[in-house]
Order: C-alpha cells, then sequence, then structure tokens
C-alpha cells in the first residue's frame, strides 16, 4: 500500500494522512493508491501539511507499517530515547522499528 | 570573552525581526515552503526527522556562564529538556516549533547568540582550540583571530552565496585538537623571526570526497590576513563548481587546478585586494583583542593535588589537561557517559556546567569538536569539588580520548539524510569496552561514527571510523581505520565488506585485540595500524 505523509506547518510534528485529514500516529494512515500527489499537493496549497510525500507500507493487522526504517523512526520517534516516543510505555515498541 | 557592541546588537536583533516576519508569512501562506526553506536555513532552522531542528551558532566554542545557562533555559522551555553539542562547536534542538523559532532568537540575541550562518552556502561558524587560552602550548590566542573573521565574514555581501559551504578553522599551536586540515581553510598561527602570522592550508574536508588541506602558503603576516583570507574566497566563489553540488566544495577546486594554481591565482588577487585597505587597523585588532586578555591569575597557587579518592584520581588522570598558568588546570567534562547519547546534555546538566563554569572558571566554558565541555581555567585546588559536582550529575566519566569518548553524529535516529543510526551503536561500542581500565589499557584511541557519507561524525578522521550505509533498506556499517583529524593528519580506509551492528562492535573488539598483541612499547592504536598495515586486523576480522 502507498500512504501520504508530511510534518505539521507550525509544530513540525510527523503526520500521516488518514483519508479526511493528518494524524500523529502512523496506523491511522490510509491507501492512498494513486492519489497520493493530488492529495499531498492540494493538502501542501491549504497549509494543513508541509513538504508531504508518498511512501510504501505493508498493511499490518496493527495497522500500515513502512517499508523503509527512515519512516518508521520517523512515526515512532528516536530509538534512543523511548521516553520520547509516541509509546513511551511500552517497552517493546522499538521492535516495530528494526 | 567578546562583547558585542551596539552595532553587533543591532545586526542580531535586526535580524530576528525579520525571521519573524518571515515566519509569519509562512504561517500565513504568502510564502511558500521552496520559498522560505532558503530564509529558515540562513537562520539555522532545518526540518529534520521529527520535527524542526535549530543550530545555535557557538562562536568558536567559546561560551559564558550566563549564555550557557540560555541555552538550558531553551532547552527547557522550548524543547524537550536537552541539547545536542555538534562537531561543529554548536548545539542542536531536535524538537522546535516553527511558530516558536522567533522568539527562540530573541532570547538568544539578550545574551549575544544567534543562529546565523550555521546552515547555507556561506562562510559558517569559525572553529578552533578548546584549549584557546589556556593551552601551554598555543604561540598565541587564537581567539581575537576567530572572532576577527566571525566580524568580516558575517553578512559578508561576496560571500554570502558561495558554490557551497565554507568552513574556517583557527589554531595556534603544533599540536591540532580542532581537526584544522580538514577544513575548507585552516590556519595555523604561528611565529617567524618574532612576528606572528598564519600557515594557510586550503582544500580540505570529509564529506564524500575526503581531503586533507594542502599548505598553500607557509606564512602570511597577522597584517595580511583578512586580505589573504578574501583572496583565497574569492578565487574559490570565482572558480567553484556551481553546476554540482558533489564538487563545489573548494576541495574538489583545488583538487582539480592543483594547490600550485590555485595558489597563484590567490596569490595575484592578494595583490589586488591588498589595495582595497580590509585589514583593520590595529587599533581595531587592539579592541577586539582586548576582550581575550587573561583573567586575573591567582599568584603562588600550590600544584599540588590530593589523588587519595581513586575514582577523582581516574578521572584527572584522564580529563584534566596541563594549563599554561601554574595552579590551574583544564578541565574536560566528558558528554559520553557509557551508554548515553553523544554529545547531548540536559537543561538541568547544562545549567549545573553553566554554574561551575561560572564559579570556578571564570565564566567561560568551550565545546569541543568531539563533542565534549571543557571549563578552561580551573584552580587545581577546586578539582575536587568540581570533580564532585560533575560526578552527582553523572557527568564525571573518565574517557577523553579513550574508546568510549565516541564522536557520533545525530544517524538515522534524528536525522533525514542519514542511511543508518549512529548513536546505538555509539551505546554499544561504550558498554562492550565499559571497563575504565580495559578502556585505560587501550588507550588513546578515537572512534567516530557518521550516520552518512556527509561525514558529520568525522568516520574519515578516526582511529576507527565507522559509516552508516543503506543496503537494500537495512542498517549496515562500514568499518574504517587509519585516520586522524590531528596534527598527524590522515584519511581513514575501508576495510573490507560491512557489518550488522552486533558485527561492527565484534570486529572492533578483534581489532582491539590484535592491537594488543602487536603493539609495542607507546604505541597507540594507529600507531600499530600504520606500522603493520591492514592485513593483521582483517586476517583476524575476516579470517
Ligand atoms: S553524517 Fe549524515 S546522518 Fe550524520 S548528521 Fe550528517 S547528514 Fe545526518
Amino acid at each position: 500500500m502507498k500512504i501520504l505523509t508530511g510534518n505539521d506547518l507550525a509544530s513540525g510534528d510527523v503526520v500521516w494522512w488518514t483519508g479526511e485529514s493528518w494524524s500523529r500516529h502512523v496506523e491511522d494512515s490510509v491507501d492512498v493508491n494513486e492519489h497520493g500527489e493530488a492529495i499531498a499537493r492540494a493538502e501542501e496549497g491549504a497549509r494543513r501539511v508541509n513538504v508531504p510525500y508518498v511512501i510504501e507500507a505493508q498493511a499490518t493487522p496493527e495497522g500500515p507499517r513502512p517499508a523503509h526504517i527512515k519512516d518508521r523512526i520517523r512515526a515512532l520517534g528516536p530509538t534512543i530515547r523511548p521516553d520520547l516516543t509516541l509509546k513511551p510505555a511500552d517497552p517493546d515498541a522499538g521492535n516495530w522499528v528494526i | 570573552m567578546y562583547q558585542y557592541d551596539t552595532y553587533d546588537q543591532s545586526a542580531v536583533d535586526a535580524r530576528v525581526e525579520e525571521f519573524r516576519d518571515q515566519v509569519a508569512r509562512r504561517l500565513s501562506g504568502a510564502l511558500s515552503e521552496d520559498q522560505f526553506k532558503p530564509l529558515r536555513l540562513m537562520n539555522g532552522l532545518y526540518l529534520q526527522l521529527h520535527a524542526y531542528m535549530l543550530r545555535v551558532a557557538v562562536p568558536y566554542g567559546t561560551l559564558s556562564g550566563q549564555q550557557m545557562h540560555m541555552l538550558a533555559h531553551i532547552a527547557r522551555k522550548y524543547d524537550r529538556g536537552y541539547g545536542h553539542f555538534t562537531t561543529r562547536q554548536n548545539i542542536q534542538y531536535n524538537w522546535i516549533k516553527l511558530d516558536e523559532a522567533p522568539d527562540i532568537l530573541a532570547e538568544l540575541a539578550t545574551v549575544e547568540m544567534h543562529a546565523i550562518q550555521t546552515s547555507g552556502n556561506c562562510i559558517r561558524n569559525i572553529s578552533s582550540d578548546q584549549y584557546a587560552g589556556a593551552a601551554a602550548d598555543e604561540v598565541a590566542d587564537p581567539r581575537p583571530w576567530a572572532e576577527l573573521l566571525r566580524q568580516w565574514s558575517s553578512f559578508h555581501p561576496e560571500f554570502s552565496y558561495l558554490p557551497r559551504k565554507f568552513k574556517i578553522c583557527v589554531i595556534a599551536s603544533a599540536e591540532d585538537r580542532a581537526a584544522m586540515r580538514l577544513h575548507d581553510i585552516g590556519i595555523e598561527l604561528v611565529k617567524r623571526d618574532g612576528v606572528l602570522g598564519g600557515r594557510i592550508f586550503a582544500g580540505g574536508g570529509m564529506g564524500r570526497t575526503p581531503m586533507i588541506a594542502p599548505e598553500i602558503k607557509d606564512f602570511v603576516a597577522a597584517d595580511d590576513l583578512l586580505s589573504y583570507l578574501e583572496a583565497a574566497l574569492r578565487v574559490y566563489n570565482r572558480h567553484g563548481r556551481r553546476d554540482n553540488i558533489y564538487k563545489a566544495r573548494i576541495k574538489i577546486l583545488i583538487h582539480e587546478i592543483g594547490a600550485k594554481e590555485y595558489k597563484r591565482q590567490v596569490e595575484e588577487e592578494f595583490a589586488h585586494v591588498k589595495t582595497l585597505g580590509i585589514d583593520p587597523p590595529l587599533a581595531e585588532f587592539d579592541r577586539i583583542a582586548a576582550f581575550f586578555a587573561p583573567p586575573a591569575w591567582e599568584q603562588g597557587l600550590s600544584d599540588d593535588l590530593d589523588l587519595s579518592d581513586p575514582d577523582f584520581r581516574l578521572w584527572v588522570d584522564q580529563n584534566v589537561i596541563a594549563h599554561q598558568t601554574p595552579g590551574y588546570a583544564i578541565a574536560n567534562i566528558s558528554l559520553k557517559p557509557i551508554g548515553g547519547i553523544p554529545g547531548d546534555a540536559s537543561a538541568d546538566q547544562i545549567d549545573l556546567m553553566a554554574d561551575l563554569a561560572t564559579r570556578y572558571s571564570f565564566d567561560e566554558l568551550r565545546v569541543t569538536h568531539a563533542q565534549n565541555i571543557v571549563l578552561p581555567h580551573v584552580k587545581k585546588a577546586d578539582l575536587y569539588t568540581i570533580w564532585q559536582a560533575l560526578d552527582e550529575a553523572g557527568l564525571a566519566t573518565a574517557n577523553l580520548d579513550l574508546i568510549s569518548d565516541i564522536i557520533a553524529c545525530p544517524g538515522l535516529d534524528y536525522c533525514s539524510l542519514a542511511n543508518a543510526r549512529s548513536i546505538p551503536l555509539a551505546q554499544k561500542i561504550g558498554q562492550r569496552f565499559a571497563d575504565p581500565e580495559r578502556q585505560r589499557d587501550l588507550g588513546e584511541l578515537k572512534l567516530k561514527i557518521s550516520g552518512c557519507i556527509n561525514a558529520c561524525g568525522h568516520h574519515h578522521a578516526g582511529h576507527i571510523g565507522i559509516l552508516g550505509v543503506d543496503r537494500k533498506g537495512t542498517e549496515n556499517y562500514q568499518l574504517l581505520f587509519g585516520g586522524s583529524g590531528a596534527e598527524d593528519v590522515s584519511l581513514a580506509k575501508i576495510i573490507g565488506p560491512g557489518f550488522s551492528e552486533d558485527g561492527v562492535v565484534d570486529a572492533i573488539e578483534k581489532a582491539t585485540d590484535v592491537y594488543k598483541a602487536l603493539r609495542t612499547d607507546g604505541e597507540r592504536f594507529v600507531d600499530t595500524y600504520r606500522r603493520v598495515g591492514m592485513d593483521p586486523f582483517k586476517e583476524a576480522i575476516y579470517g
């Protein structure tokens, strides 16, 4: 599947396209098929996102998992500071990245 | 330390307000990202993996206690409670919000700091010896010269859009503690017949095409230094490759036309520049130099130290360096605790270091290119008290220049250009060699890790260097041996096929075993490697 990601313009937070809006959580992502570029252009034009781009991901029971480690680290947070990730209470969250 | 005059202050204040307006226009949509990006980069604001990242300049790595407190305040108020000290002697914050960036710059301006020229194709922060003004072996204090270059290069209209970024380093001793010859221009201040001047090296650098800067002038009298640099930059600005970003650095130009031809052109340009009268009058240099006058040393201090506490003794042996003044010492604060993140410090730790500087080091701190902090002028009699305070805050790791004093760039945990993570690898290596005795037995061993070919972690200059690469979507690490950024400068060579994260730690351990088996008295790892060559190491690692 293809999912769309970018950064929130003001906060810089990593965000994911849910089909209607942007979420901080990658598991909310939807498959944008071939519409990614068009959505990206429209959303960036409306300043709801900054530098959006389409990435490959695998569908898993827990939700989409980006194909490349770089995007998995973007999705979770720095692997060396679990306290600063989106899942600070989950000791196994880092395994999802690797 | 240098203090802004009204011109400096108004220039920095005006820049803050200009950026505030630019940010407002970006947030309102008046500027697109394409239009805004070069403007934010000119103010040190990047968009990284998780958020905006702000790189704040620490001119030639020198800070006052008040400035250091401000860095802690920014970490606490605008970031997530910490900062990352970099190999460019700067600090980076990883979690900055765009709408707060102008306020951060305004706060920095109140303590004479900024983020100007920490990005972009301009002359970047001037780097220098972290022991400047304290080192026993310097011929002069390099900081007044670094400050002069800072003033000359700030907002220099002709050099704001160079073919590529430009890094200048000034040192003043034969021992090179600042990787001087791996800069676009390196200056070693020397004295000839009692006259101060500079040996000039040009065209060094790391990145994808590492090169050691050749000497292009064996002596430029101090009075001519700015004119000479102006000429050197002009020749680069004129002929540097703007058509290919990978060939745009001065090192490529000098490599392509040859150091001799480059030097000839610089000399020709210098003859012209010298007629323009850009070198400052002596009175202006003296005004700057006065800010760096030595502090009021106490006379008659004892050099004796009570080393009965073994942990303190270890720290003194490893992290404390001789000072030029009797009774004083240079104390290095390692930001490399075993298992920690190289170069990171929490806001509380930054505040503590600031307090110690104010109380015990004439209010001065230095940031080193090895991502550590220095208290440059402490009384030996105060060392134990300082060490106790550092120890309590997790800042007393006694590992300066040992295998766990690792330079590591942010890598894939933070950097959008990265291929692989650097920090977890640094942590694993630190843990493998955690035993202080084992590290000390291995002696000086400079290990440097970069998460990609851009080489922010100086892997080319490591006795052991590690380069993260992307191998079909998985992290892989190339191992290099034999580099040095010091006066014995050399470029490390790749030893063979790459490794997984655990594989590289094992390979390093095997290499240290080979070193221990083959070393002769007094030989460091890199000396043994240079003497015996790569084969015994390769055999042990791949055999
Ligand atoms: S070396 Fe590469 S990965 Fe490391 S900080 Fe520089 S650009 Fe990023």
